[in-house]
């Protein structure tokens, strides 16, 4: 899990207009993020971690800070290996 | 690395040239000036597979990729950007149920979309709501079973004829995206007419009145649809705008080859002078790394990287300039003429114009590449 942080936290340090990101804090409301970084993340996700994105998964919920991120990866994987 | 089109692709693409070239390119100048695109020419156009050819086969499609895919927007762009925009806005809803959709929605409108049986138009824009798409005022309340849409949308792409709308409305506080058809009662379109360039895309406004939908018309999470649904659906319309932009500086380039090359002035081909040699240099050299630009960000959509966003910002960003400029180029070569309906030249310069301003406008996308510099640094 904490691999996957790692990544994550990477990808929101090179995207994110704050530097220093605790891992449950909201890039959505905090207005950290243009409208386009959503997309980003998605492809993010899917390319870094080898999994897809689906319908049920694009909830914002899901994508709002490390954890969460981290949470759904996880999840993902779990459910491939399952 | 290496730059070039597989045999397939060059194969698809003369296809499309020929199609584009026979059906199309012969008939876009009266297109233009009717403001109307027949029904049986858009049947033609799904005859030959050019809606939605990315669609996996399960759905009907040929599960193109998007290197190809700009291929086509770039040929049909050469012949009539309007119908270019068929396929981008038809092409923008179909991506969004391809990524988005639930399974019931892939197999309910898929094979229709993409047969042509039915049109698709993209309503995101409104009155008061461009560039600033956060600010939309329609509404979408939940009434039992159904969702109950209020508002009104503008400049909407083909709505005059579309079959089923993606609408982007205000849902329990955020941006959702719904499946609306033309048939629901309380729907009415409205014909957008004189426009500057595009004229042949018919343009319409919509307004919802206590509008129906079924539930299971809602695509994508209720909290997802202006930066999941929106922005995907228009991270492939401005794909498909760059290449059709590229396909608008083609033509302004051939048609100013073929020009030079025939018209005589002080009693030398236009051709032999080196005020055009510099304008003809500008406009082969400007294409060509418009091009290069779309096939890397086609490239990167294929290969799922998180960098092909903001390649295809910049993808359309430089294409519509160039578009613009060998536009302007063309028409002050033919001169007179070129001013005229004698010529193409002069809808290429209003359809070069319109690529400025749709999927994200010039200043919105140097915004958008400027804040992306700033965090990558």
């Amino acid at each position: 899990m904490e691999t996957i942080k790692e990544k994550i936290r990477l990808f929101l340090h090179r995207h994110v207009a704050q530097a220093g990101l605790d891992d449950d804090q909201d890039i959505f409301a905090q207005g950290f993020v243009n409208s386009l970084f959503a997309m980003q993340l998605v492809l993010f996700v899917e390319k870094e971690f080898e999994i897809s994105i689906e319908d049920d998964d694009l909830d914002i919920d899901n994508f709002r800070s490390v954890n969460a991120i981290a949470q759904l990866v996880a999840r993902k994987k779990a459910h491939i290996q399952g | 690395m290496k730059i070039e089109l597989t045999p397939q692709q060059q194969a698809i693409q003369d296809t499309c040239r020929s199609f584009v070239q026979e059906h199309i390119q012969p008939v876009a100048d009266t297109l233009d000036r009717e403001q109307q695109t027949p029904v049986e020419l858009i049947r033609t156009i799904a005859r030959n597979q050019y809606l939605g050819p990315f669609v996996s086969t399960e759905y009907g499609g040929q599960g193109m990729d998007m290197v190809t895919v700009g291929i086509l927007h770039e040929e049909f762009g050469r012949g009539c950007s309007s119908l270019r925009s068929l396929l981008t806005v038809h092409g923008m809803v179909i991506y969004a149920l391809c990524r988005w959709g639930t399974k019931q929605q892939k197999a309910q409108w898929l094979p229709r979309l993409v047969r042509g049986e039915i049109i698709a138009a993209f309503a995101l824009s409104e009155p008061d709501a461009g560039s600033d798409a956060q600010s939309i005022q329609t509404t979408v309340t939940a009434q039992g079973t159904s969702f109950l849409i209020n508002g009104h949308k503008k400049w909407i792409t083909y709505g005059q004829v579309a079959d089923v709308f993606l609408v982007f409305a205000l849902y329990k506080g955020t941006v959702s995206a719904f499946l609306v058809e033309r048939e629901t009662p309380g729907l009415t379109v409205q014909p957008i007419t004189e426009m500057l360039g595009t004229r042949a895309s018919m343009l319409a406004e919509l307004s919802f009145q206590d509008c129906s939908i079924p539930q299971e018309n809602l695509v994508g999470k209720q909290n997802f649809g202006l930066q999941g649904v929106a922005t995907s659906c228009l991270d492939f319309g401005r794909y498909s705008v760059a290449c059709g932009a590229v396909g608008i500086a083609q033509a302004c380039l051939d048609a100013s080859l073929r020009y030079t090359s025939q018209r005589k002035q002080f009693g030398s081909y236009l051709k032999e002078y080196q005020l055009i040699q510099q304008m003809i240099s500008d406009m082969l050299t400007g294409t060509q790394a418009a091009r290069l630009l779309c096939y890397q960000a086609g490239y990167l959509k294929d290969a799922g990287d998180p960098a092909s966003i903001m390649s295809t910002c910049m993808a359309k960003y430089f294409a519509a300039q160039i578009a613009a400029k060998a536009a302007r180029a063309a028409v002050q070569i033919h001169g007179a003429s070129g001013c005229s309906g004698e010529h193409s030249v002069q809808r290429y310069l209003r359809d070069a114009t319109i690529m400025e301003i749709i999927e994200g406008s010039t200043q919105i996308q140097q915004i958008m590449i400027a804040r992306y510099g700033y965090s990558n640094r």
